[in-house]
């Protein structure tokens, strides 16, 4: 059947405070590159974003259940770009995580493959008939989301193999994950975690931990990073030090400023009182997608939606987390205000889809 | 399509994870709160020191100048390697530094060991006195070593070949064990403080009070901004009372020997001179002395490191005779005793030896000018040691004279109840006989004997020996009580006329020291020559080196009564006092010559021998700071005195 599509339901809302959240980004963008070898970042910043828009609304005129239904595709595809990756991949800082495009174009795979496996899941649980998962299910489930990020860890990525747990966690706890099989699986990560720290880990992931734990033990070697940071974001006070002010964002003393660190750098210069208000952004923006996943026509989009809003979540958990000591160092950016073409591009992607899915709701 | 179940999904899991993400963000919210609100302050503080860097300035330690104003201690200034330490030096930047500077990397550990208990953001020196090599190794790797600076400090220039080094002293880094006494409690590891003589007594003056910079910085350690700077006082500076040409009188008559000259004047308790030798040069402690240098000073049989003027304690020998003379004539013992001197004389069955035959019918008016042994034997067992050691105690024997210089000994001035307090033995009497000629259990410093024997000379009256002006010094810093300079001892002016003449006798024919006559002034004195080691023992020993030979003594004065001017020679393994006597002449009659006018051997000589050289690197003017500008370089010299075109002014014989 023909479906009428109209831009009325576009989430006009959600766009709106999406982009009040890009805009942010890219004055802190600014601020943060402005006199360095940087500058100018903030103005690529923006072409991704409009990039990125156009990608969005592409996206939304696919219908999304073509994609789902070529999600299976979808999936072996991205396997194999990761594989790809770890062959040919461009070797940064001891791991390969970029795939050198024509055209002098950076193309991380990982970012991407996110999507994949969020449409590959909804349309596994879309199919499911029972109303609890089986241990069938679960595993099923372990294999979509596993075998990706054991590719992505192997990078070795750690940061964004991480990205790929919510995910996994969220489609089992609304596939009907049971609780007796939650606790096993609680138990089976502790038992994987200490596994992977004792066999897997690189020595530098296990002296973030380490320095995670104790940054005060070596503030000016591996705690560097943390103290820093502890140091903008304390000394950013209530009210900030204002735009472009903030010295130990101008000073240098905080790293990744305008990448993983962005967020710090915005808390130095505008203080508690604007770190808030972006947190309220982010939550009112996680809302409004939840209540998107709510009013999705069938389970498939809202599996889909609630995968962004996993994603989008624990990377705001995770890098806010870093930031305010809650959490290790892991190099997770902070989606929608840090800088970086893949993470702006995934997250107007996955916008796409998300609005694809409401501008659907009442058709059916 | 191929849409499988319809089923909706349970709301009540899509809430929780709604309460779920609320979570989450409230706890990162709190985060926030206990950071930028709870911790802001100490945050704040964080970030300040984060990118504010101090800077010292160093303050310049004030000139040491002659009681005429002529700048006998100057500086010069000269670049310093300065590590700064708010980043840490990892072992790799370490050992560039080391070979940069021309260390070894253990050196700059010792170092930055040695202030590891100073302050993060207070930088350390690392090299004194750089070579433009090092300071263009400095300039050429500030991007790779940030934490590399240089700093102007301003160096102690001192007279060269050790001229005055003792009084003058030295200065160096303040040590462990004086940061633990209390008087240096407000001193920092690594302040430059006064270690010996007048540098040492007169530090809190001459040191001044360092200013500092602040700059900000990035977190590589580049400048980007200047804060404020607080500039640093320099030192006062010091005018003694020393004369420089009496200085340079004294320190030629010492040439050649070993001991120690101090010339005061009695009138005021001024020291004009004072030189000990062997001596060692300042300079080289000015800069880090080496190991082996230091070590050398320290070994050295001569201890050229002890001020002899003030830390010699050898017995006065004949000196001691005029003390002697004090108490048997104020006790009216002395002026009816007449001896028969047949070279000796035997005492409590022992026989002690004059050193010649003075034979029948000497009085004290020619025991004194022919330092008859004989007689003083005689006169100390008539006195007995409580009235000895009674006069000796009021002129101020074996006591410290309190000159304000660090270190000075006391001496020994025996007694009853002396030895009973120090052996827990009862005194003999034979032992007075050898106290008699200033022999046995006694000893002195040059510095006691000036004061003593000037203080007779000078009618019973003692000043204080002091090298510093009191009026000049702050307050504090002055002597408690003007009381306490001055010590009266009273003598009859009949035996102070008698105890003068004789000794004025001294320099006259027939006199011990006849060949120290000066023409035309009246110059009076005691000759004295102390044995290191008894007679016997060098006989029973078979001693007879150069350790062994007799210590010269000889105290003048000049004029006879109401002196100007007291001089005491010590010279070690002098034999006779006779030679010594020849050298106090010498100082004397420089004095006097300048009295009456004569152009000094240092206005005759011009400027040009009296400067130092020294080599130095500096920044072409020019340059803006920090821009690690051209550098210039050289050796110059650095006029020690201003040569003075003084006046031949007559003037009336004193």
């Amino acid at each position: 059947m023909r479906r009428f599509l109209s831009y009325r339901d576009f989430d006009w809302l959600l766009l709106g405070f999406i982009l009040l959240i890009c805009a942010l980004g890219v004055l802190e963008v600014y601020s943060t590159t402005f006199s360095t070898r940087f500058a100018g970042m903030h103005m690529k910043q923006t072409y991704w974003i409009l990039v990125g828009l156009g990608l969005m609304f592409a996206v939304s005129l696919v219908d999304y259940h073509s994609l789902l239904e070529r999600s299976h595709w979808l999936w072996i595809a991205s396997v194999l770009a990761l594989v790809a990756v770890l062959i040919i991949g461009h070797k940064v800082l001891g791991a390969r995580r970029w795939i050198g495009l024509p055209g002098g174009i950076h193309f991380q795979p990982s970012e991407w493959v996110k999507l994949v496996v969020i449409l590959a899941l909804a349309r596994y649980y879309h199919e499911m008939k029972q109303r609890e998962a089986t241990l069938a299910d679960i595993a099923k489930t372990g294999l979509i989301a596993g075998i990706p990020m054991l590719l992505v860890l192997a990078q070795p990525d750690l940061g964004t193999a991480l990205t790929y747990v919510p995910i996994f966690g969220m489609a089992l706890f609304l596939g009907g994950l049971r609780l007796k099989h939650a606790v096993a699986l609680g138990l089976l990560a502790c038992a994987v975690g200490a596994g992977g720290w004792l066999f897997v880990l690189k020595d530098y992931q296990k002296e973030r931990v380490h320095t995670f734990l104790n940054p005060e033990s070596d503030p000016q070697g591996k705690g560097y990073q943390i103290q820093q940071a502890l140091i903008a974001v304390g000394s950013g006070g209530i009210w900030g030090k204002g735009l472009t002010k903030g010295t130990q964002t101008q000073g240098e003393f905080l790293p990744m400023t305008h990448t993983d660190f962005a967020f710090a750098s915005f808390a130095e210069e505008q203080g508690f009182v604007g770190a808030c208000g972006v947190l309220l952004l982010y939550f009112v923006v996680l809302a409004r997608l939840i209540q998107n996943a709510q009013t999705a026509p069938d389970r498939a989009g809202t599996f889909t939606v609630m995968g962004v809003v996993a994603v989008l979540a624990f990377h705001v958990l995770v890098n806010v987390g870093m930031v305010v000591r809650f959490m290790p160092v892991t190099g997770i950016p902070l989606p929608l205000m840090s800088y970086g073409g893949s993470s702006v591009l995934f997250m107007f992607l996955a916008l796409g889809i998300v609005m694809n899915i409401r501008m659907r709701r009442f058709v059916n | 399509m191929m849409l499988g179940s319809e089923e909706k999904i349970s709301q009540g899991r899509l809430l929780a994870v709604q309460y779920g993400i609320l979570v989450i963000f409230l706890t990162l919210g709190f985060g926030l709160w206990r950071l930028q609100v709870m911790g802001s302050d100490r945050y704040g503080l964080l970030a300040e020191r984060n990118r504010i860097r101090t800077i010292p300035i160093l303050a310049p330690r004030g000139k040491i100048l002659d009681r005429e104003g002529r700048i006998l201690v100057d500086n010069y200034p000269s670049f310093s390697a300065l590590l700064l330490r708010e980043q840490p030096t990892t072992d790799e930047d370490l050992v560039k530094i080391a070979s940069g500077l021309n260390l070894t990397p253990e050196q700059v550990r010792e170092r930055m060991r040695k202030v590891a208990g100073a302050a993060r953001f207070q930088p350390v020196i690392l090299k004194d006195d750089i070579t433009p090599d090092e300071l263009a190794f400095i300039d050429s790797h500030r991007n790779e070593l940030p934490q590399l600076d240089t700093i102007v400090v301003h160096r102690r220039l001192y007279p060269r070949d050790g001229f005055a080094a003792h009084l003058i002293g030295y200065v160096g880094e303040v040590s462990e064990e004086m940061l633990n006494q209390p008087k240096y409690e407000l001193y920092a590891p690594g302040d430059v403080v006064g270690r010996s003589g007048v540098e040492q007594s007169y530090n809190a003056m001459l040191m001044g009070t360092d200013g500092s910079r602040r700059v900000l910085v990035n977190s590589r350690g580049k400048e980007e901004g200047r804060l404020d700077e607080k500039p640093a006082q320099p030192g006062k500076q010091l005018r003694l009372t020393i004369d420089l040409d009496l200085q340079i009188a004294a320190e030629q008559a010492l040439e050649g020997h070993n001991g120690a000259v101090v010339a005061l004047d009695p009138r005021s308790g001024e020291v004009l001179a004072l030189a000990s030798r062997p001596t060692f040069d300042p300079n080289h402690f000015a800069v880090h002395i080496s190991r082996d240098e230091w070590n050398a000073l320290l070994t050295d049989p001569g201890k050229p490191l002890l001020n002899k003027a003030i830390q010699a304690q050898l017995p006065p020998g004949s000196v001691f005779k005029i003390i002697m003379s004090v108490a048997g004539l104020e006790e009216g013992v002395a002026q009816t005793l007449v001896v028969n001197c047949a070279g000796g004389k035997n005492f409590y069955g022992r026989f002690f030896k004059c050193h010649s035959v003075h034979g029948g019918g000497v009085e004290i008016t020619r025991a004194i000018p022919q330092s008859c042994d004989t007689f003083f034997y005689t006169l100390a067992e008539r006195l007995g040691i409580s009235r000895i050691a009674k006069y000796a105690m009021a002129l101020g024997l074996g006591q410290r004279t309190g000159i304000d210089l660090p270190q000075e000994v006391a001496g020994v001035m025996p007694s009853e109840e002396w030895k009973a307090r120090t052996f827990r033995q009862k005194w003999y009497a034979g032992e007075t006989i050898s106290v008699g000629i200033g022999q046995g259990a006694v000893t002195t410093t040059p510095i006691q004997l000036a004061y003593a024997i000037g203080g007779i000379a000078s009618g019973g009256v003692l000043r204080r020996p002091h090298v510093a002006f009191p009026q000049d010094l702050p307050p504090e810093m002055r002597p408690v009580s003007e009381a306490g300079s001055e010590r009266r001892v009273p003598i009859d002016p009949k035996n102070w006329e008698l105890i003068t003449d004789a000794m004025a006798n001294v320099t006259q024919p027939g006199g011990t020291a006849a060949s120290a006559h000066l023409e035309g002034v009246d110059f009076a004195g005691k000759t004295g020559s102390a044995q290191v080691v008894s007679n016997e023992a060098k006989q029973k020993h078979g001693l007879s080196g150069a350790q062994y030979k007799d210590n010269g003594w000889f105290v003048g004065v000049a004029p006879r009564r109401n002196p100007e001017i007291v001089v005491c020679i010590l010279v070690e393994q002098g034999e006779h006092g006779t030679m010594a006597a020849r050298l106090v002449a010498q100082v004397v009659k420089a004095y006097v010559e300048k009295r009456r006018g004569h152009p000094t051997k240092l206005a005759r000589q011009g400027s040009a021998s009296s400067s130092v050289e020294v080599a130095a690197v500096w920044e072409e003017p020019g340059a803006a700071p920090g821009e690690g500008g051209k550098l210039g370089g050289g050796r110059f010299r650095v006029p020690v005195s201003r040569s003075r075109a003084r006046a031949a002014a007559p003037q009336g014989a004193p």
